[in-house]
């Protein structure tokens, strides 16, 4: 019954919009078969078959005007101009069913469980560089190693509250982590807009599907914040520093803050007195408890870090460190979310949980080593390569598509830096349906699921599906020409 | 509305850390976000009283031979060195571009419209998504305007789609907009500058109207003078019925600057600013709230103190420069009093 209601939406109504889809060998996101799950596929086809692609094309096109009237932007700089950018959105949502949800949470979860121990552990003990699990010098020689934080105590040990983690399939529907985002991830606002976008396009797109709603997200975060805030204060005041309207995520900011009913705030609007922190008011200055921050470890405080950072609070680290303000996340978590750090991560996973990864590492070679960085070498055209400390898609070498040329270019930077390189197998990506000038076409995507962990670890049912909106790309980054979809995680 | 009364004088400089929960403090905004409520306004009244004034002036305020009287309005926006560095030529065309499309010139639309945006953009947070979609989009038309939008044919049209702008903000702000200690500083800032603006309008009009013959006891009906005034100010209308027969200098500026009743006179104005002042410091008590009391005590004397004659008298440019400052220095103690990060 369940293979003929799938024939039925790959040979029947699908066949109207999907006429020429080819998922060209990838894993299809959406047609992919799923035992027994294809009813909701068979209606969103259905739907959207109806309205054909003229109405889609019609529909994208309104949507994306109300996105750059609603000013939901972010800012790309180049050549000394910064242009106001919506994120391209695809219309056609991405489905996660419920069997492949369920991974996703434990394994997100699981992940960040290890994280907090590996960075709880680092900055207290060391016991893992000690045994030599991980070699010492990756972490401590790691300038995302903060000195500063050894021997601070956190509420519930935990030091990456916001976590993004990179999803990717492979052509198998296999999940893989690509990278863990623990430092300020970004793009939960686009998550929550694009629903909005969503709604207001597809009324009853919807309608019978089951998918889990994700607006309590602002709700789980204050929650989360609130529970940071030093004993004995009993309603936290709770703010959102960011770097001001100038900043490319300014308007995730805005979001965010709006969905936490928080103030979001700038480094000059708070102040640090007695190794106290308020924020200046129209009627003077009111405590603040609990920073949520998406200004970097290197400029929130002058006093410790980049002297030259006009972003920052003076004394907000000397306040962390006395325990009466919160930070998150915490000073110091670049470190687990390195690249070359990434390669241990199963390694870390089963030093302190005792368990097998619940979602793999994407295989990765770590050019510091010298066996590593030979076989990335001698395989450069097979490879991505990609720098240690950068992101945003920035800087890095997708071999099977580069020019002769640019791989020389990266031969070159490997041998002279190899410890600033990891490279992995250039993975089969998934695609998913997306509306193209050529009709419906197959695009690869990945996925960014968001976890908030105070005390415990909750993962918001959907995240960022982002996709390279050019044919057979890769790169999904939106500084990279990349554009995004609503996902749907079916109860 | 609903307001909490509080005794309490203190509005302490430092909360108590555990007291922390209190609503007072909860009411209380970021004193960078009160500074942009308050210029927001500003502005936003200063694009309607911009657009209304081209527009009169485009339509009305031509001599017998039918040039555009621009002279008067660059002079007393102090304009006058800025505009003929930037336009030798100084037609009616270059005021108007000048007054339009010009970012350069800080009492242009275009300018007030970039800067009323930018604190949009601040207190993106704060207002509603309405309101903020609304000035997004009004200011990307405005920066969109070029030469051709603003010939003479077309102005007339334009201004009234600027004014709608406007006007679609108002109803926003009146519909949306929470009322707490933010919704004060909005009103603030928008009736001070209409005070501003109707000084300002009194100003570039007030000498072509002394100049100009009484025919008896009434201005000449003929000339357009007094109507261009009014009808710059949107008041023609009210003027004519509550003064039908008796059109003379008295009667036009006493309703421009007295009447009780029309929206853009001085006294109306500086009443609601004192009226909101008062409300204010009695909701949410700062310390520094006596310093703006004391200045509108000032701007308030002023207005009531002075007979037509007296005015006459010391010249009303003279008059209309002291309402000026006093509204300036009412504008900075408003700003030292609530949003002066530094306190």
């Amino acid at each position: 019954m369940a293979e003929s209601m799938a024939e039925g939406a790959r040979g029947g109504v699908l066949d109207q919009l999907f006429a020429n889809y080819d998922a060209g060998g990838f894993f299809c996101e959406l047609t992919a078969p799923r035992d027994g799950e294809d009813q909701a596929v068979r209606l969103i086809a259905e739907r959207l078959g109806r309205l054909g692609v003229d109405e889609l094309r019609r529909r994208a096109r309104e949507v994306e005007r109300s996105l750059y009237d609603l000013g939901v932007t972010f800012t790309v700089y180049s050549d000394a101009n910064a242009i106001d950018r919506i994120l391209p959105f695809d219309l056609i949502p991405r489905v996660l069913f419920a069997r492949e949800w369920a991974q996703i949470e434990a394994g997100v979860a699981q992940r960040v469980r290890a994280l907090n121990l590996f960075l709880h552990d680092l900055y207290h003990d060391q016991h893992i560089l000690r045994d030599g699990t991980i070699p010492a010098e990756l972490v401590l020689g790691n300038a995302n190693f903060r000195p500063e934080m050894v021997g601070i105590d956190l509420k519930h040990q935990t030091y990456i509250q916001i976590c993004g983690i990179d999803l990717v399939r492979d052509e198998r529907g296999r999940f893989f982590v690509l990278e863990d985002n623990g430092r300020t991830p970004s793009g939960a606002s686009y998550v929550l807009e694009n629903r909005h976008a969503m709604r207001r396009i597809f009324p009853d797109l919807m309608a019978d599907i089951g998918v889990r709603p994700i607006d309590n997200y602002g709700l789980k975060l204050q929650e989360a914040m609130s529970s940071l805030a030093p004993d004995g204060v009993l309603d936290p005041h709770v703010v959102l520093l960011s770097p001001g309207i100038y900043n490319s995520a300014y308007f995730e900011h805005v979001c965010l803050a709006r969905e936490m009913g928080a103030w979001l705030v700038e480094g000059r609007d708070l102040v640090a007195i007695d190794d106290r922190i308020y924020m200046r008011t129209t009627g003077g200055l009111v405590p603040v408890h609990v920073i949520y921050r998406r200004i970097n470890d290197d400029f929130i405080d002058p006093r410790v870090f980049r002297p030259d950072s006009m972003l920052g609070v003076p004394g907000v680290m000397a306040a962390f460190r006395k325990g009466n303000v919160a930070l998150a996340n915490a000073v110091g978590t670049g470190v687990a979310d390195d690249k070359a750090v990434y390669a241990y991560v199963p390694k870390i996973i089963r030093y302190y949980l005792d368990q097998d990864p619940i979602l793999p590492n994407v295989e990765t070679h770590i050019c510091r080593e010298p066996a590593a960085l030979a076989y990335t070498l001698d395989n450069l055209d097979k490879l991505v390569v990609k720098p240690v400390g950068e992101s945003g898609g920035y800087g890095l070498l997708v071999g099977p598509a580069a020019s002769a040329a640019e791989r020389e270019k990266f031969r070159g930077l490997l041998k002279a830096d190899p410890a600033n390189y990891i490279s992995q197998p250039t993975l089969k990506l998934s695609v998913a349906p997306t509306l193209t000038e050529a009709g419906v076409a197959a695009r690869h995507v990945d996925l960014r699921p968001f976890a908030i962990t105070g005390d415990s670890t909750w993962v918001l049912p959907g995240g960022l599906t982002r996709v390279a909106l050019r044919a057979g790309s890769l790169v999904v980054n939106s500084s990279q020409g990349g554009g995004s979809k609503d996902t749907w995680v079916l109860a | 509305m609903t307001m909490r009364q509080t005794q309490s004088q203190g509005g302490a400089t430092r909360a108590d850390d555990g007291a922390s929960t209190d609503l007072r403090i909860r009411a209380l905004l970021p004193a960078r976000y009160g500074d942009a409520i308050f210029w927001l306004a500003r502005y936003m009244e200063r694009i309607e009283n911009l657009a209304r004034m081209l527009d009169v002036t485009e339509s009305f305020a031509r001599d017998d031979r039918g040039v555009g009287n621009w002279r008067s309005v660059v002079q007393i926006n102090g304009d006058d060195a800025l505009f003929r560095k930037r336009y030798p030529q100084g037609s009616g065309a270059d005021a108007v571009r000048f007054y339009l499309l010009d970012r350069d010139n800080p009492t242009s639309i275009g300018f007030a419209m970039r800067a009323a945006y930018q604190n949009a953009r601040t207190l993106r947070p704060l207002i509603s998504t309405e309101m903020w979609a609304q000035i997004n989009v009004f200011n990307k038309e405005i920066e969109a305007l070029g030469p051709a939008d603003i010939a003479a044919s077309r102005l007339s049209a334009l201004c009234g789609r600027i004014k709608d702008g406007c006007h679609t903000h108002a109803g926003l702000i009146e519909a949306t907009f929470y009322r707490d200690q933010g919704w004060y500083f909005y009103q603030l800032g928008k009736y001070l500058e209409r005070a501003d603006q109707t000084t300002r309008l009194l100003d570039i009009q007030h000498h072509l109207l002394l100049s100009q013959p009484e025919d008896g006891t009434n201005l000449r009906a003929d000339r357009i003078e007094w109507q261009v005034l009014l009808r710059a100010a949107a008041g023609y209308h009210a003027f004519r019925r509550v003064s039908p027969r008796r059109i003379n200098l008295e009667a036009v500026l006493g309703f421009m600057l007295f009447d009780e009743a029309f929206p853009r006179s001085l006294r109306l104005c500086v009443r609601t600013v004192g009226t909101l002042l008062e409300r204010l410091r009695q909701t949410y008590p700062v310390l520094r709230s006596a310093k703006p009391l004391e200045c509108y005590d000032e701007l308030d004397v002023s207005l009531t103190d002075r007979s037509y004659q007296r005015m006459i008298e010391t010249g009303l440019h003279d008059y209309l420069d002291l309402l000026q400052q006093q509204i300036g220095k009412l504008s900075s103690a408003i700003g030292q009093a609530y949003f002066d990060a530094s306190a």
